[in-house]
């Protein structure tokens, strides 16, 4: 494993997906390179993918929101002879850490998503356009898109071999979306799961499991009908201007990693990171959507966010060790309001409308980051509006409440919906679950508060005064960094989402839950387990007690 | 039912008492007869061929002469008959009682090897279905619909397997085998080798003695199969497969014995100016299709190879005969790995490396081809060593496909390859020399300028013997 992962790239810098525009449509064609994988110890064979192929697809799913937003309809493709893609590369999952397998699964799943999202809230659709076989984590990655064409060469399919042939599940919410969203039949996906080699042709069809199916010979044609069908169903886009998503390069200063608004310090021997989120002081806001745009990924809170969400990547797969994220902010509570008026104003402009959905899929990743997470308001913190959200995210909220040390916090509307979790509530509605009176409670004390209100209010966990402030914050990071990092992840994780059940919980959960677990197993990676022995000389051998 | 199935269908598979099989095959048969239609030999169908029928698995029974139509062509099931105590012999199952029935646990890999290797069969006839308009002589003719009628009862043989054990699953690939068309822009032929169309007889008889020498390697590890109803049908389809090699070995013989004689009637001159296709053009023929049935193996290092090895479902070549040890695990095979820049040689565990060594006995018995070849260019004093290329060379599957090697296996740059490519390959101007001289020659005893004679004739008839009634 490469010492660190840089999620950073760009189109000129991919080396397994080719990103074309032109006019209203673009392509995505997936062709992996073997040999350019993460590693050097796995070749990325028949399109298979590992974490360096997803970070690229991520990357063009951002720009294709924020630099070619007149895009209406994706196509997702391949060049390579009769395989669309084969999913996960096995080699890859075989020799990596449980973390990394953990977070490699977590990051493409968000990365899925991301492609629902757009679809659901970028006037974009996505046709996936299988010109060949899509197996595993390939057809998982098909079914996040809206639409799915399968050439009928009477050899084509889709398929789930993981049971049969890994002894583990299709980890990126393929069973998820195979009866959730797809909603096949529950008997029918048990057949389609259990068979190597998939299922193609009319019964793909009719089961479902994909949309339509196109002729080997005209198959680019009717790519393009369908594509053009999809078309229709969107608004007009075609006065739309892109904006240049700039790098985002922190500095490493030792061990730790400063960004423009955001920094990253390593304390506690490594078990804990503290994340400072730094609101710029009496900067002007754009007055419409025109000029939000020319301000472009320079606009504070574009950039912040992109920042906040390149380092939680990075805390999840170059910092296992990190246990305990502590969450600060700095600024003026009135500038992080006045920012939620701007956001809300401007609502109806494209750029703004991503800028929002952008710190909303930021905020979710905070959700699912498995470390345990501390907001800390001090004393110069700004835990208002857009900000408060990520107080909220956190598992406790520590505030300072003492009269000389004033602390503010703040609430806008924006708290009121713009930014559900993956329960498809609020972080406030989620909070309160049992008294949701309490929720309209405190979107009407819109505006500004100090700690005593707040801890009324029910935003902190506990409130101490200056002379207990710095003693009880450090027992709880030292007592939290001593507990098994397995049971607080599941606790976590339980307590985090409550409240409805909805396709994006279930697959994070059941991740978690089922895929994690059958991935620690005997049976998948004990010395003759499913995903030990595939492609080696052995052949598995099961413990056939069921748990 | 009214069809009287023993009748029309030779079997020793009892299919008058399997009324699992009777109703598969009802609707099965006139699909193919479609099939056969449409897609088998263009022409020559009201004609009478003098064909060999397989009515028995007795020593005799499996060469039964005489003229008939081809669409009324008695394609049987056969299988070779059964060894009460057979054990398996190879893999993980090594010793244990052969399976009559698929093991669930095995089902799909059976069924996708079995498919895989049904749909080489109706390829081929597809493949060579107008070369009957261009045959060089009536003996040939026959011989190319026998080649044809009988890669039709090899597709017969694995419907059986299909029908007969793998339910509605199985029903519906035997039906996708008649719906796939070599060479068809929306359902092509699993394998590539077999979309290519076969479009002159020197074309045919190279396919002949390399691809279908694949279908031999292919059906010798089949035949060793823990499914015995798979292995015992493999067995018997060996039979048939021999005389197709035969024909494309000393069909490529009697070209360059014709050449040979050319060369000498008429020293110092262009063998092309008398209809005689030169030696280096048949090189390079043999090239082109040596080159791509080699690829037929699949990848190198394959874990499909090592499953179907473990789960004692395709083992090696004459695995009973020739080897001793049979687990074949913790063991070795070297293979001389390419990684884009050069040759190293890498230890692979055997089991995932069975696709090479099966390809090492297939080209081992490709180069033992040659010796023939040689020996007719040598009877005729002319220094001309006809050669099979390095199994490196000119490959579009596994490692080798990312490179550019010489026909000797020694890696060169792109550049260099396609410099010399028209050296190694044949050129369009070759193969419109060689399609130039591709007209018919029907008249019993007659051969086309470009080929000798075959020195005797089929089942001791004469070389005039009436083959093919016009």
């Amino acid at each position: 494993m490469p010492e660190s992962i840089n999620f950073e790239t760009e189109p000129s810098k991919y080396r397994h997906w080719h990103l074309t525009v032109d006019g209203d449509r673009a392509r995505l064609d997936l062709n992996v390179q073997e040999s350019e994988g993460l590693r050097d110890d796995y070749v990325l064979k028949m399109n298979s993918y590992d974490l360096g192929v997803d970070i690229e697809l991520a990357d063009a799913l951002q720009r294709l929101r924020f630099e070619h937003p007149q895009v209406k309809v994706v196509i997702l493709g391949g060049v390579m002879d009769r395989i669309f893609c084969a999913g996960a590369n096995i080699q890859m999952l075989r020799s990596s850490t449980h973390a990394f397998k953990v977070n490699f699964c977590k990051f493409t799943n968000e990365t899925r998503l991301y492609i629902e999202d757009a679809s659901e809230n970028s006037d974009m659709r996505f046709l996936c356009a299988l010109h060949g076989t899509a197996s595993g984590g390939g057809y998982e990655l098909a079914m996040a898109a809206d639409k799915i064409l399968l050439v009928d060469d009477r050899s084509s399919a889709v398929s789930f071999p993981e049971t049969p042939l890994l002894g583990v599940l299709p980890g990126t919410g393929g069973l998820t979306r195979l009866v959730d969203k797809r909603k096949v039949r529950r008997d029918r996906a048990d057949i389609f799961s259990t068979i190597a080699e998939g299922i193609k042709g009319k019964r793909a069809v009719e089961w479902n499991l994909v949309d339509a199916l196109a002729p080997l010979s005209t198959f680019d044609e009717k790519v393009k009908e369908f594509a053009d069908t999809m078309a229709t169903e969107l608004p007009e886009k075609s006065d739309r201007v892109g904006i240049a998503l700039k790098p985002i390069t922190p500095t490493a200063n030792g061990e730790n990693l400063s960004y423009k608004y955001v920094d990253v310090a390593i304390q506690n021997d490594g078990r804990v990171a503290a994340i400072t989120m730094t609101l710029p002081e009496n900067a002007t806001q754009p007055e419409t959507g025109d000029a939000a745009r020319e301000l472009g990924s320079d606009w504070w809170v574009l950039q912040l966010f992109r920042e906040l969400d390149d380092a939680l990547l990075r805390l999840r797969v170059n910092r296992d060790l990190v246990g305990v994220i502590t969450l600060h902010t700095r600024g003026s509570v009135a500038d992080a309001l006045t920012m939620d008026d701007t956001l809300e104003a401007l609502k109806d402009h494209w750029f703004v409308n991503e800028v929002r959905h952008q710190i909303k899929r930021v905020l979710k990743r905070l959700d699912l980051t498995a470390k345990s997470l501390f907001a800390i308001a001090d004393e110069g913190s700004c835990f208002a509006g857009t900000f408060l959200e990520i107080l909220l995210s956190a598992d406790r909220s520590y505030v300072l409440n003492d009269p000389d040390f004033p602390v503010s916090l703040g609430v806008s509307q924006l708290n009121g919906g713009l930014y559900p979790m993956s329960n498809g509530i609020t972080r406030l509605e989620t909070r309160f679950l049992g008294t949701p009176d309490q929720v309209g409670r405190i979107l009407e004390a819109a505006g500004s508060f100090d700690a005593e209100t707040a801890d009324e209010l029910g935003l902190a966990t506990s409130a101490p005064d200056e002379i207990d402030w710095e003693d009880e914050l450090r027992v709880a990071i030292e007592e939290r960094t001593c507990f098994s990092p397995d049971a607080l992840t599941g606790m976590e994780a339980n307590l985090r989402f409550a409240g409805p059940e909805t396709m994006e919980t279930k697959i994070f959960g059941r991740l978690s839950a089922w895929q994690n677990w059958i991935f620690q197993r005997p049976n998948a990676v004990g010395e003759r387990g499913a995903l030990t022995c595939y492609g080696t000389p052995n052949r598995p051998e099961y413990n056939y007690q069921r748990t | 039912m009214g069809i009287n199935y023993s009748e029309k269908i030779p079997n020793n598979v009892d299919i008058s008492s399997d009324r699992r099989l009777q109703r598969a095959l009802e609707k099965w048969q006139p699909a193919y007869l479609d099939w056969w239609a449409e897609m088998g030999p263009t022409d020559f169908n009201t004609n009478e061929i003098y064909l060999r029928t397989a009515i028995s698995v007795d020593r005799d029974g499996w060469a039964d002469f005489g003229h008939v139509k081809m669409p009324d062509y008695r394609w049987g099931i056969f299988l070779t008959p059964t060894d009460k105590d057979k054990k398996i012999g190879f893999g993980d199952h090594e010793g244990e009682d052969v399976w009559q029935e698929v093991p669930g646990e095995h089902r799909n890999n059976l069924r996708r090897l079995i498919v895989t290797q049904a749909d080489t069969e109706p390829a081929s006839v597809e493949q060579q279905r107008l070369l009957g308009h261009t045959a060089p002589s009536l003996y040939d003719m026959r011989n190319l619909f026998q080649v044809n009628v009988e890669e039709g009862r090899h597709l017969w043989a694995m419907v059986y397997l299909l029908h007969s054990y793998f339910g509605k699953d199985g029903r519906e690939e035997a039906e996708e085998l008649l719906e796939r068309r070599s060479g068809n822009a929306d359902h092509p032929r699993i394998l590539s080798t077999f979309n290519d169309p076969v479009e002159d007889w020197l074309s045919f008889f190279c396919f002949t003695t390399f691809t279908d020498r694949d279908g031999k390697y292919q059906l010798l590890a089949l035949a060793e199969s823990g499914f015995d109803p798979l292995a015992r049908t493999c067995r018997f389809m060996l039979t048939e497969e021999a005389h197709h090699m035969f024909v494309g070995q000393t069909g490529v013989n009697r070209v360059i014995k014709r050449t040979c004689e050319v060369m000498i009637e008429n020293p110092q001159k262009d063998v092309k100016e008398y209809g005689a296709i030169p030696l280096e053009i048949i090189q390079k023929y043999i090239n082109r299709w040596a080159s791509s049935s080699v690829d037929l193996f699949g990848s190198e290092v394959s874990s499909n190879a090592a499953t179907f090895f473990a789960a004692g479902l395709k083992g090696r070549a004459y695995e009973e005969k020739n080897y001793s040890e049979h687990g074949a695990l913790d063991q070795g095979y070297n293979i001389e790995e390419w990684d884009g820049n050069r040759l190293s040689k890498n230890e692979v565990p055997l089991r995932n490396a069975m696709n090479e060594v099966l390809r090492s006995d297939y080209h081992a018995d490709n180069v033992k081809q040659t010796v023939l070849w040689n020996k007719t260019t040598s009877s005729f004093g002319i220094d001309f060593e006809f050669t099979i290329p390095h199994r490196r060379f000119n490959r579009r599957i596994g490692m080798y496909a990312e490179g550019f090697f010489t026909p000797e296996g020694d890696p060169i740059s792109e550049e260099e390859f396609n410099q010399n490519k028209g050296k190694w390959l044949p050129t369009e101007e070759d193969e419109a020399f060689v399609k130039s001289l591709m007209v018919k020659c029907h008249e019993p005893g007659k051969f086309a300028g470009w080929i000798a004679a075959p020195s005797k004739g089929i089942n001791d008839q004469s070389v005039d013997f009436d083959y093919v009634r016009l």
